[in-house]
C-alpha cells in the first residue's frame, strides 16, 4: 500500500482520505484531491499508453490541459469514457482506468512493430499507400487503420446522466484564476460589476499555487485564497472552478464547460454531470496564462520526460515526485524553480542549461544550494524504452550546432523547459489577429475585434508584478465603463524572483550517424523528419503542413507542439516565424462531452410533443400514432390483430359507406381581422375573395412569388371583417410568417391583423354519406339540410351547450363537416360524437385512411405540393384568377411553366389490379432500357382504393393527361419492384364531386 | 450566436430570430404592370456582398415583428437595427 513517490508533507491533497482505484486491473490508492495522473505517478507508474501511429510507450508529460499523451479509458459511476485526460480527471472512489491504443497490453503491445518499421510510416504514408485499389478503402484499409490508430472506445450504452445548459449574462467574464485573473475579477467586483470568474482546475490560483512568491506578505497560495474568499462573499460575483471557457463566439458570447459532479462520491438525483454555460459578457478578461513548451531532442517522448513546470506542480500541489534522479533541461530560469523544489525535498537534480555560464537571482540561489548546473549543455537523446533510464548529454559548441563533449548520465526523469507560450486560443477565436512577439518567441494578441482583453501571461507578461498590475488596471477600467463607479485599489507589494533572459533555443542537434526520433507533436506522433518530408514534398502553407503531417491536430490542438513546429518550418524555409504564420485556433479549447453539447434535449425532450385535446381518448382506443411535425396524430385505430393496411382499409371503407370522425385539430388556424382582410386574402390567394359572403368558406391556393404552390386550405368568413384561415399542419408556422411579412413590410397600408389560433380550437371532421344524419342528432335544433347548410357553408351553434363552429368542408371527398370547439371542450365533443354516432356506424379514422380517401378522390396534398409544382401541374388552374393580381402571379407566365410536356398530375393503376405501387417509384417507358433510363415522372402518393378495391396512385408525369390510357412501368429500385401501370385520370372516385354537394 | 437588438424588445439572442434575406428588395406594386425582367430581378436576383448588408430578420420567438438589421456578412458585426418602416443608412 505504500506510494514510493509520495512526499511526506507537501501538497494540497487531503491525506486523511484515501481513495482506491484500479489501473489496468491493478488495485492502487491515492488521496482525495489527486488526479489520476498524480496518483499513478505517486505509485511509480509512468507507462500509461501507446502513441497514435508508432505505438511507442508514452507516459505523462504535463499536469493539466497541456497533456498530449495520457488519455485513458475511464470507468466510474457506471460510465465508460474514452480519451479522458489523466492529468485533469480527479480521482474518485472505485474508478477504473485502462490504457488505450494498445493490444494485448500497454506493456506488450503488438502494434509497437510500427515503431521498428517507422521508416515505412513517414508523413503522408496513409495518403500515399492506400490509394488503390479504390474498393479496398472501405472494406480493408479504413477499418484496419481505424483499429490500429484508434484512441479509446466510445460506449454504446445510453448515457443515463443529466446534462444541462445555462444561459448567463455578465459585465465581465474572467477566464482563469491566476494572479492576473484574480486581480481583474477583484477590481471589477469592487466597482460593482457583475463578474463571472471561471477556473478550469479544481483549485483557484493558477501559478500562485506553485510559484515561490509573496504578495502583501502572504504566500501566493494564501493571497489567492483570501481574494477568492472575498469574491465568493460578494453578491455580484459568480466564482466557478472546474469550469473551462472553451469557445469565443460572435458578439461576445463565450461557452463554458463545467464539470459539476464527476468528482463527487454522492450526488442527488437532479445534480447534472456537466453543464454548458452560454455566457454573454459585455467585456471579457482573458487570463488564460501560458503553457510551457518543450525543447526537441532524441526520444523526447519516453515516459519519465515531463515539462518542468508540471514536475513542480506534482510536487507542490500533489506532493508527488516525478523522479528521484531528475535531469532538468532548460533554456531559461523558470526551470530552476523546479530544481530548487526538488532540492527542498531532498532530491538532487542536475541542471542542463543551454545558455552559457552567467548569473541571475535564481541561478545564484541554485548555485548556493549546491545544485549541479552544467551550462551550454543539453539532452541529446533519452535512453530507456518504457521509462527513462539515462540520457546522452552533450556540451554545445558556441554556435550550438555541434558538441564539444558527449557523455551518458543516469537519471529517472527529465524535466524540460523551452520557455513559455501564451494561451492565445480564446483571443484568436474572438477574431483577434495575433502578432509575433520576438522577445518571447511566441504569438500574443494584437488588435481586438470583440470586447476582449488579454492580461498577464496570456498577453506575454511573465512577471507577477506586471500580471497583477495589468489585472487590476484592466479589471478596474473595463468595469468602470459599465458600472460608472471606480473604487480605488492599491496594487499590492510583490516579492518574486527576477528571471534572466531566456535562450532562443528549441531543438537539440544530433551527433553524426545518430537518428533517433525527435517528436514535435506527441499526440499525433509527428517528428522533425515528418515535417521535413512535408516541406521537401512541396507543402508550404503551414495549414497544409498541418493537414499533411497532422501536426497540431486532435484533442490537444498542438498546445505543446505548435510553436516548435513553426520554428522548424521557418528554419527549413529560411523564413522568420511570423512569415510562416500560425494555424487557426478553433473551439473547443479542450475536448468536451457530446452529452454536454446535447444538454437536456434528448429523448422526449428532444423536441416538444404536441398533443390534441383528444389524445387520451386515442390512446385508450388503441390508436397508433404518427408524427406530424411536433404533433402526434392517430395513424389508425388498431382492432385485434389488424395490420396498418387492414385497419386503414376498414376505416376508409366505413367513411365511404357510413360515417367516420377524424381528429383535425392539428390543422393550422389563423385568425384574420380588419377592414382590409378581404383585400389581403385576395392578394394572398390565387382565387377571388372579394365577394365571399359572411357565413361561407372557400378553398384557396397560395403561391410563393416564384409561382410555386406554397399551401392550400379553406378560409371562412366568420363576420364582416373576420376570417378564419386554415393551413396544412406542416406549413402552419411558415404561413403565419409569410402573412406577417406581407402585412408588415410589403403592404403596411392594409389594416389587417393576423394571429395563430391553432391551439385555441379542437377540430373533428365528420365524413361519410351518413354524416348529415349524425350532424342532425348532434344539433337537434339546427336545420342541417342541404339548402340551409350547403357545401362550403358555415354556421355557429351550440354543441350540447358548448359554443361551436360548423364548417361544411371536405377533405375526404365525401359529404362532410368539420366541427370546431374551444380546445377545453375537445374531449367532450369527441366523446359525444362517438356516443351519438353509434347508430350510424360511426368509427374514428386516422391519417392513413384520410390519405386513402383524399388520394382516390385526386385531392392533392404535401406529396404533390412538394415545392416544385405550379397550380396547373396539379389541376388547380381553375383556382387561378385571370382578373386580379396576387402573390406569384407574374411568375406563372414563365416559359418553363407553360410547356405542354411539363410534368403534371395523373392517376395510375396497376395492370394486374393487385400490386401496390411504392411511393417514390420512377415512371419509365421500358423497364429494361439501358441506364440512364429516361424518367417520365414519379409516383407521389399511393393507396388501396377502397371504392374500387385495387391499388391506385397519384403521379406527377410528363405530358400529364395526354398520357391517359397509355401503359408504363413504375420502377422502385429501393423496393426492387417494377410494376406495369396504366395512366388514368387523377380523379378516380366521384370525378364530378357530387358527393360533397349532396 | 449573434446578439440582435430588436427595436421593440431590446437585445436578444439569435435563436429567437429567423432570417429573412435582403431588406433592400422592393416588391413591385400589386396590380401594376411589371416587365418580366424587373419581375425576375425581384424574385431571383440577390447581391451577396462581403461586408455591410441590410437584411430582414423576424423576431419569431418574441414580438413577431420583422426588423431590419445592418450586418457585416464577413465579421457578423451588427451596426444598426431598425423597424421595417425606418431607414438604415
Amino acid at each position: 500500500m505504500s506510494q514510493p513517490f509520495r512526499l511526506n508533507k507537501e501538497g494540497l491533497i487531503n491525506r486523511n482520505k484515501k481513495i482506491s482505484f484500479t489501473f489496468n486491473g491493478k488495485k492502487l490508492f491515492g488521496y482525495e484531491g489527486d488526479t489520476i495522473a498524480s496518483a499513478l505517478i505517486a505509485n511509480g507508474i509512468h507507462l500509461v499508453g501507446r502513441s497514435f501511429k508508432y505505438h511507442r510507450p508514452r507516459g505523462f508529460f504535463g499536469a493539466g490541459v497541456e497533456e498530449p499523451n495520457a488519455k485513458l479509458q475511464v470507468e466510474f459511476n457506471g460510465h465508460s469514457e474514452p480519451n479522458v485526460n489523466a492529468t485533469e480527471m480527479e480521482l474518485v472512489e472505485g474508478l477504473s482506468a485502462t490504457s488505450q491504443n494498445c493490444w494485448p497490453s500497454v506493456n506488450f503491445d503488438v502494434g509497437a512493430i510500427n515503431n521498428f518499421l517507422k521508416m515505412f510510416f513517414p508523413a503522408g504514408f496513409y495518403y500515399k499507400t492506400f490509394m488503390w485499389p479504390k474498393s479496398f478503402w472501405y472494406k480493408i484499409y479504413e477499418p484496419f487503420i481505424r483499429k490500429a490508430a484508434g484512441l479509446g472506445v466510445a460506449s454504446i450504452e445510453k448515457d443515463k446522466e443529466r446534462y444541462e445548459h445555462k444561459f448567463e449574462y455578465c459585465d465581465l467574464l474572467v477566464t482563469g484564476s491566476g494572479p492576473s485573473g484574480l486581480a481583474s475579477a477583484y477590481a471589477a467586483a469592487k466597482n460593482g460589476a457583475k463578474v463571472i470568474l471561471a477556473e478550469d482546475k479544481p483549485r483557484f490560483g493558477g501559478t500562485l499555487l506553485t510559484d515561490d512568491v509573496s504578495i502583501d506578505n502572504l504566500s501566493g497560495k494564501d493571497w489567492a485564497e483570501k481574494i477568492i474568499t472575498e469574491l465568493k462573499s460578494m453578491p455580484n460575483v459568480t466564482v466557478k472552478n472546474r469550469s473551462q471557457v472553451f469557445g469565443y463566439y460572435d458578439h461576445n458570447m463565450l461557452v463554458m464547460f463545467e464539470r459539476v459532479s464527476d468528482h463527487l462520491e454522492k450526488k442527488s438525483k437532479f445534480t447534472p454531470r456537466q453543464r454548458l454555460w452560454y455566457i454573454r459578457a459585455k467585456e471579457t478578461i482573458l487570463s488564460t496564462g501560458s503553457i510551457e513548451r518543450p525543447i526537441v531532442f532524441g526520444n523526447n517522448d519516453t515516459p519519465g520526460i515531463f515539462l518542468s513546470a508540471a514536475a513542480k506542480e506534482y510536487m507542490k500541489v500533489y506532493g508527488v515526485l516525478v523522479g528521484k534522479k531528475p535531469l532538468i533541461f532548460t533554456n531559461n530560469d523558470s526551470a530552476y524553480e523546479t530544481a530548487l523544489e526538488f532540492k527542498k525535498n531532498n532530491v538532487e537534480p542536475i541542471i542542463l542549461d543551454t545558455r552559457e555560464e552567467h548569473s541571475s537571482e535564481l541561478i545564484d540561489e541554485a548555485k548556493s544550494k549546491g545544485i549541479d548546473i552544467r551550462f551550454s549543455h543539453g539532452v541529446i537523446v533519452a535512453n530507456g524504452y518504457k521509462k527513462v533510464k539515462s540520457a546522452k548529454i552533450g556540451k554545445l559548441n558556441k554556435d550550438k550546432n555541434s558538441f564539444e563533449k558527449i557523455e551518458t548520465i543516469e537519471c529517472d526523469c527529465i524535466c524540460v523547459s523551452g520557455f513559455w507560450t501564451p494561451s492565445v486560443h480564446l483571443a484568436s477565436q474572438s477574431g483577434n489577429k495575433l502578432k509575433y512577439e520576438e522577445k518571447i518567441d511566441a504569438f500574443i494578441p494584437d488588435k481586438k475585434k470583440q470586447h476582449e482583453t488579454s492580461v498577464g501571461a496570456a498577453n506575454g507578461s511573465f512577471t507577477l508584478e506586471e500580471s497583477l498590475k495589468h489585472g487590476f488596471e484592466n479589471g478596474s477600467n473595463l468595469s468602470a465603463k459599465i458600472t460608472e463607479t471606480k473604487t480605488e485599489i492599491s496594487i499590492p507589494n510583490v516579492n518574486e524572483k527576477k528571471y534572466g533572459a531566456h535562450d532562443k533555443f528549441w531543438c537539440m542537434p544530433l551527433p553524426k550517424n545518430e537518428n533517433p526520433k525527435r517528436f514535435v507533436d506527441f499526440q499525433n506522433d509527428v517528428s522533425v523528419s515528418d515535417i521535413e518530408i512535408a516541406l521537401r514534398e512541396g507543402y508550404r502553407s503551414i495549414e497544409h503542413v498541418k493537414r499533411y503531417t497532422t501536426l497540431g491536430m486532435a484533442t490537444d490542438q498542438g498546445r505543446t507542439s505548435n510553436l516548435n513546429g513553426l520554428q522548424l518550418v521557418s528554419n527549413i524555409e529560411n523564413k522568420i516565424v511570423p512569415e510562416v504564420g500560425h494555424t487557426t485556433f478553433r473551439p473547443p479549447f479542450t475536448p468536451i462531452t457530446i452529452g454536454t453539447i446535447v444538454g437536456r434535449e434528448v429523448g422526449m425532450e428532444y423536441m416538444p410533443t404536441r398533443k390534441t385535446p383528444m389524445h387520451e381518448w386515442h390512446e385508450k382506443n388503441n390508436a397508433v400514432f404518427v408524427d406530424a411535425g411536433a404533433w402526434k396524430r392517430p395513424r389508425y385505430y388498431k382492432q385485434g390483430n389488424e395490420t396498418l393496411f387492414e385497419a386503414s382499409k376498414r376505416e376508409a371503407k366505413n367513411v365511404r359507406e357510413n360515417v367516420g370522425i377524424c381528429d383535425v385539430t392539428t390543422l393550422g388556424k389563423i385568425d384574420i381581422k380588419g377592414p382590409d382582410a378581404a383585400e389581403f386574402l385576395n392578394r394572398v390567394y390565387t382565387n377571388a375573395w372579394m365577394k365571399l359572403p359572411v357565413g361561407k368558406a372557400r378553398y384557396g391556393l397560395m403561391l410563393r412569388e416564384d409561382g410555386i404552390v406554397m399551401d392550400d386550405g379553406t378560409t371562412t368568413r366568420i363576420s364582416e371583417n373576420h376570417y378564419h384561415m386554415t393551413t396544412t399542419t406542416a406549413q402552419a408556422a411558415n404561413i403565419l410568417s409569410h402573412l406577417e411579412y406581407y402585412l408588415q413590410i410589403v403592404w403596411p397600408e392594409l389594416n389587417v391583423n393576423v394571429v395563430s389560433t391553432t391551439e385555441q380550437w379542437a377540430g373533428a371532421a365528420i365524413a361519410g354519406p351518413k354524416s348529415r344524419d349524425m350532424l342532425s342528432k348532434l344539433y337537434p335544433d339546427l336545420d342541417v339540410s342541404n339548402d340551409a347548410l350547403p357545401f362550403m357553408g358555415y354556421r355557429e351553434a351550440e354543441f350540447f351547450g358548448v359554443p361551436s363552429r360548423i364548417f361544411r368542408i371536405s377533405f375526404s371527398g365525401e359529404l362532410a363537416y368539420e366541427i370546431n370547439v374551444k380546445s377545453d371542450h375537445g374531449m367532450f365533443m369527441w366523446e359525444k360524437m362517438m356516443e351519438v354516432g353509434k347508430e350510424f356506424g360511426n368509427q374514428p379514422y386516422g391519417t392513413e385512411a384520410l390519405s386513402t380517401l383524399r388520394i382516390e378522390m385526386g385531392h392533392v396534398a404535401g406529396p404533390e405540393l412538394d415545392g416544385r409544382t405550379i397550380p396547373s401541374d396539379v389541376s388547380l388552374n381553375g383556382l387561378v384568377s385571370k382578373k386580379k393580381d396576387f402573390i406569384g402571379k407574374n411568375s406563372l407566365g414563365r416559359e418553363a411553366f407553360n410547356v405542354e410536356s411539363r410534368q403534371k398530375i395523373v392517376g395510375l393503376i396497376p395492370i394486374d389490379r393487385k400490386s401496390s405501387i411504392p411511393e417514390g417509384s420512377h415512371i419509365v417507358q421500358d423497364q429494361n432500357a439501358k441506364l440512364p433510363n429516361p424518367k417520365l415522372g414519379h409516383v407521389s402518393s399511393s393507396c388501396w382504393s377502397v371504392e374500387n378495391n385495387n391499388p391506385f396512385s397519384l403521379a406527377i408525369m410528363k405530358d400529364g393527361k395526354n398520357m391517359i390510357g397509355k401503359k408504363f412501368f413504375a420502377v422502385s429500385p429501393l423496393k426492387n419492384k417494377s410494376i406495369e401501370v396504366e395512366v388514368i385520370s387523377s380523379h378516380y372516385v366521384d370525378p364530378e364531386g357530387k358527393r360533397v354537394r349532396s | 450566436m449573434l446578439y440582435i437588438k430588436c427595436p421593440y424588445c431590446g437585445l436578444r439572442a439569435q435563436k429567437e430570430f429567423s432570417y429573412g434575406g435582403d431588406a433592400t428588395v422592393k416588391r413591385p406594386n400589386i396590380n401594376e404592370e411589371v416587365s418580366s425582367e424587373d419581375w425576375d430581378k425581384f424574385v431571383y436576383m440577390r447581391k451577396s456582398p462581403r461586408g455591410k448588408h441590410v437584411e430582414l430578420w423576424q423576431h419569431i420567438a418574441g414580438c413577431r415583428q420583422w426588423i431590419k438589421v445592418q450586418r457585416d456578412t464577413a465579421t457578423h458585426e451588427i451596426f444598426q437595427t431598425a423597424k421595417v418602416t425606418e431607414e438604415i443608412r
